[in-house]
């Protein structure tokens, strides 16, 4: 075997692909060959590196120096200066001329733990990273011992709503029936939100181990990862990802002599917001419009095809292999006692950094606009956050040093959402922000029931009457007695969730939205 | 001539939204045309109307011709900020279209999308299969240039 003196770890992502990744690398090969370098400096192509640099981002190990917005024509002076002669090129590194170095906060992951490390494509190095070794723990237990351990644990649910994930398990588990499934919702598509998108490109093994101890706990032997069309390389990976397991016997019959079966599938989707609602997708799975169903009975009782359901986000089920290796009381050390663990969050808009991180349960926003996205941009004022996405709230600085967690958030009628951060600097318009996610959610109503379908054109129109100040200050009081309307009388999740942007923004900037009004 | 693309797939109803995918994506100018629909309808043994139902409740079906590049810009909250109205504005300039419409040499179709998850990089847009990301009103003219010179 060979030993390198220095690792690049090159990432490989959405972003760094449009910027012309490919086209890079190979540069980058040759130039290393042509200094012959090839036996000491090794070439790593991994997942997302977990900042969020300009373009085509490489971090060399181990200088731990980072880089980002690579160009073609920068190969050349960083392998002749830094790799041939160890200095690196400060003109290319990560805010370059600028004091700050935003955390990386390694120390602390769970689910990125792998991320811009190992080379996704590879089971072997997910192996040489304690991976499966969760899952061998799991197979020597039984189903209602990890259903327990789940619980104890105090993970929720990752996607938006927050539900206690072994409770959610504990329902399913118990039922005798020939055949039960685990759903993974990876159908991301809250405005602002790519954290699944990250994992399943940097780190798919550790979803796919999830799935198989979810699916053991609760007794399914089949399970579908139903995911957005957009999302081309989390499916490559994702479907090369579950090729390894079968070549190595962990997916399949009989899994390691244990007399446990179990597959999993790619579906994908084909555009549809509402399809994040646990019941719509399953609707979806079936061939169907993705409209909701009635709830109850809960898909954990009967969901797809009637069977026994456990329907779960992408990051709920990449915290479980850390859960089961490490115990719950390993996993209660992050986090707060209510709301255990860490998040994954995604930092956008007027920061210097924006970018993903995870992050313990309970950190403040200003710890994280601060700490881990670099402040605000350079000469910007901070004037609001919208937490959560579409679905989340607006909040104001009054709010930048509540705990960021389920509970905290709850007592000020916020919600932590899907984790999307997006900051917003003096400048913005609340009103115009609030009409795009209106309009937002006029177009992205099923249409199954009136409140919502009629609900959120009127919210719409309201809004646009007031963007152009013809409204009047009774229209603010009307755009809130209709989104409750809606929240008391939709059928799911989506119409009942406009009210919490109009009444944070309402609450929070109401003199901006006065200022527009006709007297 | 769908037969190949349908034997893929067993005959049954959760197989149709891929099953439409793969259609359209074989067709030239991705669409699902209403023979496509007769041939699913006659090998899934499924109503037409429900079929109908679900192509036109998923944004990424389309029942008329659409053009050899498909843009689709992202109008949610993030892009929108960073300023994707004054994007579209420019799109629908260079291309003499409007939201839906197809240029009359067959090569773009202009669509709205809600997000991509791409938002670090807002605003974004697709064409076809790539992602386009930090737009300015200067790279779409670029873009737009590349691509059409792609025959």
């Amino acid at each position: 075997m060979k030993y390198f003196r220095t690792h690049v770890l090159v990432g490989i992502n959405e972003t760094s692909k449009q910027a012309g990744v490919d086209a890079f690398l190979k540069t980058l090969k040759k130039e290393i060959e042509t200094a012959g370098l090839m036996d000491e400096i090794n070439v790593l192509e991994t997942g997302p590196l977990g900042f969020f640099g300009k373009g085509i981002c490489i971090t060399v190990y181990p200088d731990n120096v980072n880089y980002d917005d690579l160009k073609q024509e920068d190969i050349q002076e960083l392998v002749n200066e830094h790799f041939l002669k160890g200095r690196p090129v400060h003109r290319l590194l990560l805010n370059a001329g600028g004091k700050f170095c935003p955390k990386f906060n390694y120390e602390n992951r769970i689910v990125l733990r792998n991320s811009g490390i190992i080379d996704p494509e590879s089971i072997d190095e997910y192996l040489g990273a304690g991976g499966y070794e969760a899952w061998e723990k799991a197979l020597q237990m039984e189903p209602m011992e990890i259903v327990e351990e789940v619980k104890k644990s105090g993970l929720r649910g990752r996607g938006g709503a927050g539900f206690p994930t072994g409770l959610k398990w504990s329902f399913t588990s118990p039922i005798k029936c020939e055949q039960k499934y685990v759903v993974v919702n990876a159908d991301e598509g809250e405005p602002g939100t790519f954290k699944d998108r990250l994992i399943m490109e940097g780190d798919p093994h550790q979803l796919l181990e999830g799935i198989i101890i979810c699916a053991k706990a609760v007794g399914a032997t089949k399970s579908y990862i139903y995911i957005r069309g957009e999302y081309k390389l989390s499916i490559q990976r994702l479907r090369n990802a579950i090729k390894q397991c079968y070549d190595y016997g962990i997916l399949g019959k009989n899994i390691f002599n244990s007399g446990f079966d179990h597959d999993i599938d790619i579906k994908i989707g084909a555009g549809a917001y509402v399809c994040g609602e646990e019941t719509a997708l399953i609707e979806s799975l079936e061939g169907n419009r993705g409209n909701p169903r009635w709830k109850p009975p809960f898909p954990g009782l009967k969901g797809l095809w009637g069977c026994p359901t456990v329907v779960n986000n992408v990051e709920t089920l990449a915290n479980i292999p850390y859960i089961i290796k490490n115990g719950a009381e390993g996993y209660r050390k992050f986090g707060t006692p209510d709301c255990t663990g860490t998040k994954v969050y995604t930092i956008l808009g007027d920061v210097a950094f924006p970018g993903l991180c995870e992050i313990d349960m309970g950190t403040t926003l200003r710890t994280i606009i601060n700490d881990y996205a670099g402040g605000m941009k350079k000469g910007l004022r901070f004037k609001a956050a919208l937490i959560g996405g579409a679905a989340g709230v607006i909040l104001s600085d009054r709010l930048l040093d509540v705990n960021m967690d389920l509970n905290s958030l709850n007592q000020y009628s916020a919600v932590l959402g899907s984790g999307a951060i997006l900051v917003m600097n003096e400048n913005t318009s609340i009103v115009d922000m609030l009409w795009s996610i209106l309009r937002f959610f006029r177009h992205e109503s099923c249409g199954k029931c009136s409140p919502c379908r009629n609900g959120s054109q009127q919210l719409y129109d309201m809004i646009s009457k007031i963007k152009k100040g013809q409204g009047i200050e009774d229209d603010l009081d009307k755009l809130l007695l209709i989104a409750e309307t809606m929240q008391q009388t939709a059928f799911c999740a989506l119409g009942q969730s406009p009210i919490m942007p109009i009444r944070s923004a309402l609450e929070n900037f109401r003199d901006e939205f006065l200022a527009l009004t006709k007297k | 001539m769908y037969q190949e693309i349908l034997s893929k797939y067993a005959p049954t109803k959760d197989n149709l939204i891929y099953i439409l995918h793969d259609i359209q994506d074989s067709d030239p100018r991705h669409y699902l045309s209403e023979e496509a629909v007769q041939a699913v309808s006659d090998y899934l043994k499924l109503p037409a109307n429900h079929i109908y139902g679900v192509i036109t409740f998923y944004s990424m079906y389309s029942t008329t011709p659409r053009g050899k590049f498909i843009i689709r810009l992202c109008e949610s909250p993030h892009c929108y900020i960073k300023g994707s109205e004054n994007i579209l504005k420019k799109i629908k300039n260079v291309l003499n279209v409007s939201i839906g419409e197809t240029t009359k040499d067959g090569y773009f179709t202009l669509e709205l999308c809600a997000c991509l998850g791409v938002c670090g990089n807002a605003p974004v847009m697709m064409v076809n299969d790539d992602f386009y990301g930090d737009l300015t009103e200067e790279k779409i003219e670029e873009i737009i240039t590349k691509l059409r010179e792609v025959r």
